[in-house]
């Protein structure tokens, strides 16, 4: 009993400490790592609800969810990749654009949008309002 | 026999979205053909729950706890026949607007896998079962919002993705709990065994705060108004009209049949009516100041889902009986006019997107004399937005405002009738702009393909809803007529 009590918890915190990331971070990839951190930790309690206390075998439903899960989760996370390179690549045509002499100026409509600019190491931030 | 049918609206459009990717040559009429079959499978299972009865099936052979149960009662139903015919005519005006781009070959599967997740979770008895539906759903409506390629809409569309992520794993925390302390998914045999516990108080926070953060409820919209105004136009009607639906749905669904009455309580129904009412006023406020005629479009969806809310708080006040049935029925007829107004909308708004090259309210003159049935397809959306007779919309603000009288709670009037008048500003906004200076056409249609399944869905959004709304209250089983 306390043994699935404390996998529950740590489930718990593990989705908390996600959460947090998710919410403050704004790097790309800090959200999606913090994302699939929030999954483990709904995981880890699937897990732990199915340890049966009497010492028989395991509820085998919740490890047929937690595989569903986690296969939902990879392709979640393929997809947010494939996007963000999608966004790169926008970015990096934008900045070349850019240098060129008959190159309209962007800065203005970056700036007026409200969009966040890409930083110098090429990793994406996305903000959660959306002005 | 007739319950396995149920399989059917799922499976066509799964179907259909390998058809297309197997032979991308037939693209638009296989696309056709699937999306005629999923239409009639979604009616014939409505027409089959609204005549005999309630249809349940679970699959493989297994039993309850273990099998994967589908469903379909008057509330699953009503909505299963709004994601089918609203499908339907973006599937036709979609053959239009997508003609000659390559962009077809991107659309076309990954709308069926959108439909099919949206006929799932109508459909699905099961909260896991919910859930890989809900992902589904989310995954190929962010990749089709993205689908013009453009930086706005990639961004748009990763953000709303990062937010339907969150939503969805939110709601699954909460389906854990429940698990946890009931032993099963079902939502029927949960009904049974859910008590007003604290795990069960947890989990429905949980769960309906993950579902109105994909429902875009006030303040977490957010990301919707980027996310679908920047999508190609059929993209937008359907996740406007459908998508946010869903979560939508979801909630009603836990709300009604789930939790136990101790925890649907005044306090937690009061909650969602301030927040829709919040959604009502800001949501109306910026669609009245919105520059571009799609971005009025998503802001006035945020209201409309708003109003949606309201009814939660009046739902609870009323006791079990006509009243209260009545509340449930016009929730759903608001929704579902909605639906269609929305769809309307999207589509016309993409037209005139097309024609004029951009879709600037400003610069709008001499859109009603260019293209007649386009503007008339606005004005019919919009007169079901803003709520006039005989639209559904109409009926539902009626019931919904005579409710909020019986039920002693006032304040919410005040709500109702601010959001109208804001519906009605932003929606002659457009109109006044759409008559123009130049002379009257030869013809109402201008291009008839593309125009007439805006111009019925808008249409079946003031006259099919509005004037015949009674199947709607017989569908769901109740006996009263609207007012």
């Amino acid at each position: 009993m306390t043994a699935a009590f404390l996998y529950g918890a740590a489930g718990l915190l593990l989705f908390a400490l996600g959460l947090w990331s998710l919410l403050v971070h704004e790097p790309l990839l800090r959200k999606l790592i913090a994302f699939n951190i929030m999954g483990s930790g709904v995981f880890h309690l699937f897990i732990a609800v199915a340890h049966r206390s009497d010492g028989s075998s395991p509820d085998p439903v919740p490890h047929a969810l937690v595989l569903t899960g986690i296969v939902v989760a990879v392709s979640a996370t393929a997809l947010a990749l494939a996007l963000n390179s999608r966004l790169e690549e926008a970015d990096a045509k934008a900045s070349s654009s850019k240098t060129t002499p008959s190159g309209a100026p962007e800065p203005n409509t970056t700036a007026r949008t409200g969009l966040p600019k890409p930083s110098s190491n090429g990793a994406n931030r996305l903000r959660w309002p959306s002005r | 026999m007739i319950s396995n049918s149920l399989v059917l609206p799922i499976a066509l459009p799964l179907l259909g979205a390998l058809l297309v990717v197997a032979l991308p040559r037939k693209m638009p009429i296989l696309g056709a053909l699937a999306a005629l079959a999923t239409t009639g499978s979604g009616l014939w299972v409505t027409a089959q729950t609204w005549l005999q009865a309630d249809l349940g099936v679970v699959l493989g052979g297994w039993g309850l706890p273990l099998g994967i149960g589908l469903a379909a009662d008057g509330l699953s139903a009503a909505f299963l026949a709004m994601s089918s015919l609203v499908g339907l005519g973006t599937s036709i005006y979609a053959i239009g607007y997508f003609a000659g781009s390559e962009r077809c070959n991107h659309f076309w599967p990954l709308w069926f896998l959108l439909w099919a997740s949206l006929n799932g979770v109508f459909l699905a008895a099961d909260l896991f079962n919910l859930y890989v539906m809900l992902e589904l759903l989310g995954l190929s409506a962010a990749a089709l919002g993205a689908l013009t390629g453009s930086r706005a809409a990639v961004e748009a569309n990763l953000r709303y993705l990062l937010v339907g992520l969150l939503g969805s794993i939110t709601y699954l925390l909460g389906v854990a709990l429940l698990y946890a302390g009931y032993g099963t998914l079902d939502i029927g045999l949960l009904s049974e065994r859910i008590q007003p516990s604290p795990l069960a108080a947890g989990a429905l926070v949980l769960m309906v705060v993950g579902l109105a953060l994909k429902a875009a409820l006030f303040p977490m919209h957010f990301w919707l108004p980027p996310a679908h105004a920047n999508a190609p136009a059929p993209v937008s009607a359907v996740l406007s009209a459908l998508v946010v639906k869903t979560a939508f749905y979801l909630i009603l669904r836990l709300w009604l049949d789930l939790f136990p009455a101790e925890l649907s309580n005044a306090a937690a129904a009061f909650v969602l009516g301030v927040l829709g009412a919040g959604a009502v006023l800001w949501g109306s406020w910026r669609a009245l100041r919105a520059e571009r005629l799609k971005l009025l479009a998503a802001y006035s969806t945020v209201a409309q889902i708003g109003y949606l809310f309201l009814f939660f708080p009046l739902i609870q006040a009323t006791p079990a009986g006509i009243a209260r049935d009545d509340l449930i029925a016009a929730c759903v007829l608001m929704a579902l006019t909605h639906g269609f107004a929305k769809a309307g909308f999207f589509l016309a708004a993409g037209l005139v997107q097309q024609k004029a090259g951009h879709d600037r309210i400003d610069a709008l003159g001499g859109t009603a004399q260019s293209m007649p049935a386009t503007t008339f397809s606005i004005a019919l959306a919009g007169s079901a937005l803003i709520g006039l007779p005989p639209s559904g919309s109409f009926i539902a603000k009626w019931v919904m405002m005579r409710g909020a009288f019986e039920a002693g709670q006032w304040w919410w009037l005040i709500i109702i009738s601010t959001g109208t008048l804001l519906a009605a500003a932003y929606i002659f906004r457009v109109l006044s702009r759409a008559f123009g200076q130049e002379p009257t056409p030869q013809c109402f249609l201008t291009d008839a393909r593309a125009e007439i399944p805006a111009l019925l869905l808008a249409f079946a959004s003031v006259a099919l809803l509005g004037l015949a709304a009674g199947p709607v209250w017989s569908l769901l089983g109740f006996q009263g007529a609207p007012a």
